[in-house]
C-alpha cells in the first residue's frame, strides 16, 4: 500500500513538473505565458474530467460497459451548439436549431449571455439521458459486452448521421461561432480564466452530485449488483432497473461535458468524436486513475491529458526526421500500452476504490471510533 | 399441499410454455427474415447480392475466428479488426519488402516477390503465387502473435479470475496498440498488393466479377470446411467445443484446458490472417479499416450465435449481403449502420442467435 501511494505521487509531481518546465523554458520564464497555458490545460482537464466521472458512473459503480462515450460526447456537444447559436448566416451552412437569440428571455438580466447556454447544457443532458435509456432496453438484460458492442455501434452511426445527413449539423464542414456563455463581458484575451472559473464550478457541482448519489443507498445498490448480480436480484432489488439509472446517469453528465466542450472550443467538427479521441481515452484515464473512484477518475484525467499535451510540447525540441513525423503514432501506442500495464499490473489504479462508500457509517465512524486492528482479538478474549 | 401445487404450479407451467412458444415464435420470424432478405436481394439486387455474398464470405473468415475465441475464451476481443488488418500488412510486407521511410518507402533487399516468377499473373487473377506464399507467412506470423499475446496478457488476467470486460478492455488497448503499430511502420496511407487497373468479366444474369472475388469465395468455402472438419471430426475440435460448452466441466472430464485455449488462439490468428489478406485483394490495406470490421465480425458472431462458428458463417453472409443491398437504397455512409440495425434486432428478438444454444 505505502509504494502504490509513492506511486500515484510520484506520477503527480513528474506530470505537474514536465507542464510548468516545459512551456516556461520554451517561452523564456515568462510567468504570464506560463499561466496561460497551464489555465487552457487545466480547463480542458475540468471538461474530460466531467466524462470521466460519467464513466466512472456507469463502469466503476454500475459495472456498465460502455465503449462508446463519443456517441454522448458528440450527441451533447452539438445539442449545445444548436441551442446556443443563432440561424444559419449563409445558404452554405445548414443546421436545425440555432434558437440562441430567441432564447434571450429576461432581457433585464441580460438572459442572452447565459440563459441559452443553460438550456443548451440541460437539452444535452436529456438527450444523452435518452439515447442512454434507449440503447438500455436491448442490452442491459444480456451479458456485460453485448452493451459494449452496442454502444460502439452508435457511436459509429451517430457519426456517420452527423455526416451523412447534409442539412442536420452541417455535416463535414461542422459548426463553428458557437457563441460563449458571458461572452461580451469580458476581453477575449481575458476570457480563458473566466471558462476556466465557469468549467471547475460545473465540474465541482457534478463531482459532488456524483459523491452524494454514490454514498445513499442507491449507489451503494449500484456496488452490489456489479459485483454480483444474482445476490442483489436475491435481496430482492430490479437489477435491470439500478443498471439502466446508473447508465442514464452517467450518460447525463457526459451529457453536460459535451455542452461544456461545444462553448469552449466554439467549433465542433466530426472528427473530434472518433473512437480514440471520443471513447478510448477517457477508459485509459478511468482505469489509470482508478474506476469506482471519483477522485481517482479526476487524477487520471489530469495525469493523460498531462501526458498527452507534454508529448505536443516534445514537437518543439529538435529530434530526428524519423521521429518527429511519427511522434503521434508513438504516443497513441505509448497510451494503448500504458492501458494494458496498468490493468495487468496494478488494476486498481492509482487511487483504488474505496472500500466503505456511506456518509452514515462514515459520521457512525467519527463519533465512536473503531478498536485498532491489533487490540481487537485482545479485548474479545477479555469479555 | 396438493392444493397448493394445483394453483401455482399449473399456471406457471401454463407460462413457461407460453415463453417457449414465443421464443419459438421470434426464432422462426427471425429465420423468416433473413430467408426474406437472401431472395429479396437476390432477386431485386443481383448484382450487389453476389458482391455482398463475397463481404460476407470474408466476414466469415474474420467472424468464425472471432466467435471461437468468443465461445472459448468467454470475451468479446475487440483487436480481432485490427490484427486482421495487421495480417494483411505482415503479407504485404512480406511480399514486397516494403516499409514508410521519411520520405519515399524503405525497401528490403530481399522479399518474396524477388522470388522468380512470384509476381506473374496466376491466370485470370491479378497476383502471382507469391501472395499467397505471403499468405501463408502471415498466418503463421499471427498465429505466433496470438498465442503470445495470450501468454503476456489473457493468461495472467484467466489465473486471477479476472471479470469478463477486463479483457475486452485489455483486448481494446491491443486494438490502439496493434494498430499505431501499422501507422508507424507502414504510414497512413492507403496500399494495396498490386497497383493497376483490371477488367472485371461478365457471367450469367449479367453479373460482373473479377477473377479475384471468385478466388476469395473459393479460398473461404475452403477453410470453413476445413474448420468444419477439425470442429467436429478430431479430438480436438471435439475438446474445444467441450470448453465452449463449460470450462469447469471441461476441465474436470481432464480436457488440458491451457492447450486448447493455445490451439483456439493457433486457429483464430491464422484465420484472421487469411481474412485481413483477403480483404485487401477485394478492398485496400488501410491501418484505420481495423476497428470498422468490429461491428459486422460481432453482429455476424451474435446474429449466428456466440461460439458457434457455422452461426457466424451465416451470420457473416446475412451482414455482407444486408451491407451491400442497402447501398442501393440509402447513402453509403450508412453501410455500418446495417449492421448495427441488425445487431439491435437479434438482441431485442433472439440473444443467442440464429443457431446458438443459450445466452
Amino acid at each position: 500500500m505505502r509504494s502504490g501511494r509513492l506511486v500515484t505521487l510520484l506520477a503527480f509531481l513528474l506530470v505537474t513538473a514536465a507542464l510548468v518546465i516545459m512551456p516556461a523554458e520554451r517561452s523564456g520564464w515568462d510567468a504570464a505565458g506560463v499561466i496561460s497555458f497551464l489555465t487552457t490545460f487545466a480547463t480542458t482537464v475540468a471538461i474530460y474530467g466531467l466524462f470521466v466521472l460519467g464513466l466512472n458512473v456507469q463502469w466503476g459503480y454500475a459495472g456498465v460497459f460502455n465503449f462508446g462515450v463519443a456517441a454522448f460526447f458528440l450527441v451533447g456537444a452539438y445539442t449545445a451548439a444548436i441551442f446556443t447559436k443563432g440561424p444559419a448566416e449563409s445558404e452554405f451552412v445548414r443546421y436545425v436549431g440555432g434558437f440562441g437569440e430567441r432564447l434571450d428571455l429576461l432581457p433585464f438580466l441580460s438572459s442572452g449571455e447565459w440563459l441559452p447556454f443553460l438550456v443548451g447544457a440541460l437539452a444535452a443532458a436529456l438527450m444523452c439521458g435518452v439515447l442512454a435509456f434507449l440503447m438500455s432496453i436491448p442490452t442491459l438484460r444480456l451479458r456485460e459486452d453485448y452493451l459494449a458492442i452496442a454502444t460502439i455501434g452508435i457511436a459509429e452511426l451517430m457519426r456517420n448521421v452527423v455526416i451523412a445527413e447534409e442539412g442536420l449539423v452541417n455535416s463535414q464542414r461542422g459548426l463553428t461561432g458557437i457563441p460563449r456563455p458571458f461572452g461580451s463581458f469580458f476581453d477575449p484575451g481575458d476570457y480563458k480564466f473566466v471558462y476556466f472559473g465557469i468549467a471547475v464550478v460545473l465540474l465541482a457541482l457534478v463531482f459532488y452530485a456524483v459523491e452524494k448519489s454514490i454514498r445513499s443507498p442507491w449507489g451503494r445498490v449500484l456496488r452490489a449488483l456489479r459485483e454480483d448480480e444474482t445476490v442483489t436480484a436475491a435481496s430482492g432489488k430490479n437489477v435491470f432497473a439500478f443498471k439502466t439509472q446508473g447508465f442514464v446517469f452517467g450518460a447525463v453528465v457526459m451529457g453536460v461535458g459535451g455542452a461544456v466542450y461545444a462553448y469552449e472550443q466554439g467549433g465542433l467538427s466530426p472528427d473530434t468524436f472518433s473512437h480514440f479521441s471520443g471513447t478510448f481515452i477517457f477508459w485509459v484515464m478511468l482505469v489509470l486513475g482508478g474506476s469506482g473512484n471519483n477522485r481517482g477518475a479526476l487524477l487520471g484525467a489530469y495525469v493523460v491529458w498531462g501526458l498527452w499535451i507534454v508529448s505536443l510540447q516534445l514537437l518543439s525540441y529538435p529530434m530526428p526526421e524519423v521521429l518527429s513525423v511519427r511522434i503521434f503514432y508513438l504516443r497513441d501506442l505509448l497510451l494503448g500500452l500504458l492501458l494494458i500495464a496498468v490493468l495487468l499490473l496494478r488494476p486498481q489504479g492509482l487511487l483504488p476504490e474505496e472500500r466503505r462508500v456511506s456518509i452514515w457509517v462514515e459520521r457512525l465512524i467519527r463519533r465512536h471510533p473503531l478498536p485498532r486492528r491489533e487490540e481487537a482479538p485482545a479485548a474479545s478474549r477479555g469479555e | 399441499m396438493a392444493l397448493l401445487q394445483r394453483t401455482i404450479a399449473v399456471p406457471l407451467r401454463q407460462r413457461e410454455g407460453l415463453r417457449h412458444l414465443g421464443e419459438a415464435a421470434r426464432g422462426a420470424g427471425l429465420w423468416a427474415l433473413v430467408a426474406a432478405l437472401f431472395v429479396w436481394s437476390a432477386v431485386a439486387e443481383t448484382q450487389l447480392f453476389v458482391v455482398g455474398v463475397i463481404v460476407g464470405s470474408v466476414l466469415a473468415l474474420g467472424a468464425v475466428g472471432l466467435t471461437l475465441v468468443y465461445g472459448i475464451l468467454r470475451f468479446g476481443n475487440f483487436a480481432h479488426g485490427d490484427l486482421m488488418m495487421l495480417g494483411a500488412y505482415v503479407a504485404f510486407f512480406a511480399l514486397t519488402g516494403r516499409l514508410v521511410g521519411s520520405r519515399a518507402d524503405v525497401t528490403l533487399p530481399e522479399a518474396i516477390a524477388s522470388l522468380p516468377g512470384a509476381t506473374v499473373r496466376l491466370g485470370d487473377l491479378t497476383f502471382g503465387y507469391g501472395l499467397l506464399l505471403a499468405m501463408a507467412v502471415a498466418a503463421v506470423a499471427l498465429a505466433l502473435l496470438c498465442i503470445l499475446l495470450d501468454r503476456l496478457l489473457y493468461r495472467p488476467l484467466r489465473e486471477r479470475r479476472a471479470h469478463v470486460v477486463v479483457f475486452s478492455i485489455v483486448s481494446l488497448g491491443v486494438a490502439i496498440a496493434v494498430r499505431n503499430v501499422m501507422l508507424l511502420l507502414w504510414g497512413p496511407n492507403p496500399r494495396q498488393y498490386v497497383t493497376g487497373i483490371f477488367e472485371a468479366r461478365q457471367y450469367w444474369f449479367d453479373i460482373r466479377l473479377k477473377t479475384d472475388q471468385v478466388f476469395i469465395f473459393a479460398v473461404a468455402v475452403a477453410l470453413a470446411v476445413l474448420v468444419y472438419l477439425l470442429l467436429y471430426r478430431t479430438r480436438l475440435g471435439k475438446a474445444m467445443r467441450a470448453m465452449s460448452d463449460n470450462v469447469d466441466l471441461a476441465r474436470i472430464s481432464g480436457i488440458d484446458t491451457e492447450r486448447v485455449v493455445a490451439w483456439t488462439w493457433l486457429l483464430g490468428g491464422s484465420l484472421l490472417a487469411v481474412a485481413g489478406v483477403l480483404l485487401a485483394v477485394q478492398a485496400q490495406l488501410d491501418p484505420r479499416l481495423g476497428f470498422a470490421l468490429l461491428l459486422p465480425l460481432f453482429a455476424a458472431a451474435i446474429l449466428g450465435g456466440i461460439g458457434n462458428p457455422l452461426g457466424a458463417l451465416l451470420g457473416a453472409l446475412v451482414v455482407g449481403v444486408a451491407q451491400e443491398t442497402s447501398v442501393a437504397y440509402f447513402d453509403p455512409t450508412y453501410k455500418p449502420g446495417v449492421a448495427f440495425v441488425i445487431l439491435v434486432l437479434i438482441l431485442l428478438l433472439r440473444p443467442r442467435g440464429l443457431l446458438g444454444a443459450k445466452v
